[in-house]
């Protein structure tokens, strides 16, 4: 029971896990919290659902289908909202704009599609394996591999190549990165690309896993991935993903063994005790002030 | 008064006065904690919620007067500020404001689940006691004690601590004390605005003090200016008045309301009053007469 | 008695020793300087001073008070101003407002009336405002008075910096680097300033300062810090005849 528990936590934290990347991303390079990104994670489990079942798509290429659009929604809204601020004004004038984006993308959607709940149709085998007294669906298998397969890219992408480089300088230090001649700009667009494509992967497989779209699903799992990357210390990408493991295990075993009706405030009040006593994440860095 | 109000004016224009007089105490709250103090609290609709059900319960199950109900859900509010301002000495940013967004949705989901406040369905028939005048008064009165404060030293000291706390301190600034009573009473005026709201509605949920309830009351404050008590009114007036502008195009009214927040931001980005200040309006005009006499 | 005595000061940043057994004593009245190269650790002791950071060993009093047990704003409080090298200005503050500032730590009027504007209140920010324009012509900076602290021209956001410290009505005045960035007339105006000041509010003042020909100028006693050691202390003619200081500091530039 309790391992059960402990596979269907961690399947849902690595879906909270992939969209954390997106948040603490963009965290480190632009110190913005991307509100809109949980509409980003909607619009990707919209476009696979659309791509499923109005163009016919199979489960990958409706993913691969739907991280392309979101890769080219999040650079917009960039290039749109956040970009014209940045370096004139607080970042809270920019935190305000990220909450215009978000509040317009998820109108949008529900103009264009309505308030109802959608379902995604059939594009796995519903097969349960059983191993011992364990049970994992094909969705979850799905999942975890997913999930596995595009962190460990993730993670390859940015320690071992030039483009890697260039981010791990930019979130260090974004001034001094433009002025050894890094094009600060398109590396932000890059992080943005990166950390939307990922939340898109997420809105296709939790769409799917829960089987439930609809226009405001990126509200409530924004901000829960948004804790778990703050859980893990904003701006560490192993931060994220540990994060958002421990924020899914922790959200199903508490709904397993405290309460249903408390889940999201376990979820939290948990968060706000690691905070007090680690202010800065799981992995964050402490900063000591200059002074 | 009252009386002669109702009569004088349309009812849907005096609902809109009195949600504008509402939110005004509600966002002068969140201006002390967040534009002035700079401590960001993204869970304003928490303190909302306490005072608005520690009101409504008094009130239906008891015959204390509108006065004490009101300011006992303040006191609610209050206590929970000073709770969460505890946090706000350890934590900076965007760590505050994940523990705030938390607070908020405890208080939410508590609740939710709470017997007394109706559960998921909320509390109807709460007594109407919040009338024009009331929060007229009470409004005044807000405003009147935020200037005086702000223009005091002590104000200028809430202002030092989000300009630079280390600076601050070698002032001889006591931050972690005024941290939390800016949270106190940032969490106060939120009860207030709550209880208000409560009795004037006749009915609460737990759905109402949401998320988006705090980030409309966020977006007030950061629109008009940051820590500027006329830019913050003139913040309320244009985001509570624009949706019931917006309501001619009905359903895009949202899409609108995101898309203004994003080009405000944009070409205003400190705010619409956040650099504007009374002596540079003053420097500016024409004062002829004056430089004659000193010359 | 000193007014203020480190004795046995010692700092760590993460196994990095950053002082190391450093001893000062400061008579009142004096101008102090401790001289070093950069990373020597001066502005450290200015942190530890001011309560910013905790030494790893050692004490520090001011006139009888152990420093080590208060908390920065107490510290501040207790008469102990300082300025920073790197200028902290309230920016989106008026002048006077900075100063208000200060005037707040020490003001002994609480918040309720503060908010209700009782007679006691408007008294006291009667007197601050006074006090504040005073010390604001004091430093050339009456002018600017309501003007935001961010549109300060360089040498004047450093004056408003003594400005602000002052306001503190301080015993000892901490001025860290006083002279950075400015040309020589400005260091000569500043030479003026420093001395005047001390003059006419009777107060102690201690200064860090890579600048030489400053120091020697104005400090009657100057310590000589080097990785985090002071290598010898004494009047400006005893310094420039030590040998330690000639071959460690004097000898590399002179």
């Amino acid at each position: 029971m309790f391992l059960q528990q402990l596979l269907n936590g961690i399947t849902l934290g690595s879906t909270y896990a992939l969209i954390a990347l997106g948040y603490t991303m963009v965290y480190g390079i632009v110190q913005l919290i991307n509100f809109a990104h949980g509409e980003i994670y909607m619009f990707g489990a919209a476009v696979g659902l659309f791509l499923v079942t109005v163009a016919g798509f199979s489960l990958v290429p409706a993913l691969l289908g739907a991280m392309t659009f979101c890769m080219l929604l999040g650079v917009l809204v960039e290039k749109i909202a956040y970009r014209p601020l940045r370096g004139k004004s607080s970042r809270l004038s920019a935190l305000i704009s990220a909450i215009g984006v978000s509040i317009f993308l998820s109108t949008f959607m529900l103009l264009i599609a309505g308030p109802n709940t959608r379902r995604y149709p059939e594009v796995v085998n519903p097969t349960t394996y059983h191993i011992g007294s364990l049970q994992l669906s094909s969705m979850q298998i799905i999942i975890l591999l997913v999930a596995a397969l595009l962190m460990i890219g993730l993670n390859l992408m940015i320690q071992k190549t030039r483009l890697g480089m260039a981010m791990r300088a930019t979130s260090e230090d974004l001034e001094a990165a433009y002025l050894m001649g890094i094009d600060v700009d398109r590396i932000i667009s890059l992080t943005f690309a990166i950390g939307s494509a990922l939340a898109g992967a997420g809105g296709v497989m939790v769409g799917i896993y829960y089987n439930a779209v609809f226009p405001y699903m990126g509200t409530m799992v924004g901000l829960k991935a948004f804790s778990a990357a703050v859980l893990g210390g904003i701006g560490s990408v192993p931060g994220a993903m540990l994060g958002g493991i421990t924020l899914g295990i922790l959200e199903i075993m508490g709904v397993a063994y405290i309460s249903s009706s408390f889940k999201d405030a376990i979820a939290f009040g948990i968060l706000i005790i690691v905070l007090l006593i680690r202010p800065q994440g799981l992995l964050g860095k402490k900063i000591s002030k200059k002074v | 008064m009252d009386a002669f109000i109702t009569q004088q004016i349309d009812a849907y224009y005096l609902r809109i006065i009195i949600i504008i007089g509402i939110n005004i105490i509600l966002a002068l709250g969140l201006n002390l904690t967040t534009g002035v103090t700079g401590q960001l609290s993204m869970g304003h609709a928490g303190f909302m919620s306490l005072g608005a059900y520690t009101a409504a319960i008094l009130s239906l199950h008891t015959t204390l007067p509108f006065v004490v109900v009101l300011i006992a859900g303040a006191m609610a509010a209050a206590l929970f500020g000073i709770i969460i301002g505890i946090p706000s000495l350890r934590l900076e940013g965007d760590y505050l404001a994940i523990v705030t967004i938390g607070f908020a949705e405890i208080v939410r989901v508590f609740f939710l689940n709470f017997e007394l406040g109706g559960k998921a369905v909320g509390l109807a028939g709460i007594p109407q006691q919040t009338t024009f005048s009331i929060v007229f008064l009470i409004m005044m009165v807000v405003i009147f004690l935020n200037i005086t404060l702000l223009n005091s030293h002590t104000g200028k000291a809430l202002y030092s601590i989000r300009e630079n706390e280390i600076a601050a301190q070698a002032c001889g600034v006591n931050t972690t004390q005024l941290k939390i009573l800016c949270f106190a009473m940032g969490a106060f005026l939120g009860g207030l605005g709550g209880g208000l709201y409560a009795s004037y509605m006749y009915y609460i949920s737990p759905g109402e003090f949401g998320f988006m309830k705090s980030i409309e009351i966020l977006n007030m404050v950061v629109l008009g200016g940051m820590g500027s008590i006329p830019g913050t009114i003139l913040g309320v007036i244009i985001l509570t008045i624009a949706p019931e502008f917006l309501r001619v195009v009905a359903d895009y009214r949202l899409l609108f309301y995101g898309a203004m927040l994003v080009i405000l931001m944009i070409f205003r980005p400190n705010g619409l009053m956040g650099d504007i200040r009374w002596y540079d309006i003053k420097k500016r005009l024409p004062k002829k007469e004056v430089k004659k006499c000193q010359s | 008695m000193p007014i203020l005595k480190l004795s046995d000061i010692s700092m760590e940043f993460g196994g990095l020793r950053a002082l190391d057994s450093v001893d000062l004593s400061i008579e009142e009245h004096q101008i102090y300087g401790i001289i070093g190269p950069n990373g020597a650790g001066k502005t450290t002791i200015f942190n530890i001073i001011t309560g910013i950071y905790k030494p790893v060993k050692g004490n520090l009093f001011f006139k009888d008070i152990n420093l080590k047990n208060y908390p920065p704003y107490k510290i501040a409080r207790m008469g102990i101003g300082r300025t920073f090298q790197n200028i902290r200005l309230f920016q989106k503050l008026s002048v006077i407002d900075n100063l208000r500032v200060s005037a707040h730590g020490i003001s002994k009027v609480n918040i309720i009336a503060n908010m209700l504007g009782f007679p006691n209140s408007r008294r006291e920010e009667k007197q601050i405002m006074l006090k504040s324009g005073q010390l604001l012509e004091m430093l050339g900076l009456y002018e600017k008075g309501m003007e935001l602290a961010d549109s300060l021209s360089y040498g004047e956001q450093r004056r408003l910096e003594i400005a602000r410290a002052l306001a503190l009505e301080p015993a000892l005045l901490l001025l860290d680097e006083p002279a950075a960035g400015m040309n020589a007339s400005e260091k000569i105006e500043l030479i003026d300033t420093i001395k005047s000041i001390r003059d006419n509010m009777n107060l102690t003042i201690l200064l860090v300062e890579h600048d030489m020909s400053l120091v020697m100028n104005i400090c009657e006693s100057i310590a000589v810090l080097d990785y985090g050691r002071k290598i010898a202390d004494g009047d400006p003619a005893s310094i420039r005849n030590d040998e330690k200081v000639i071959s460690s500091y004097l000898g590399m530039g002179a």
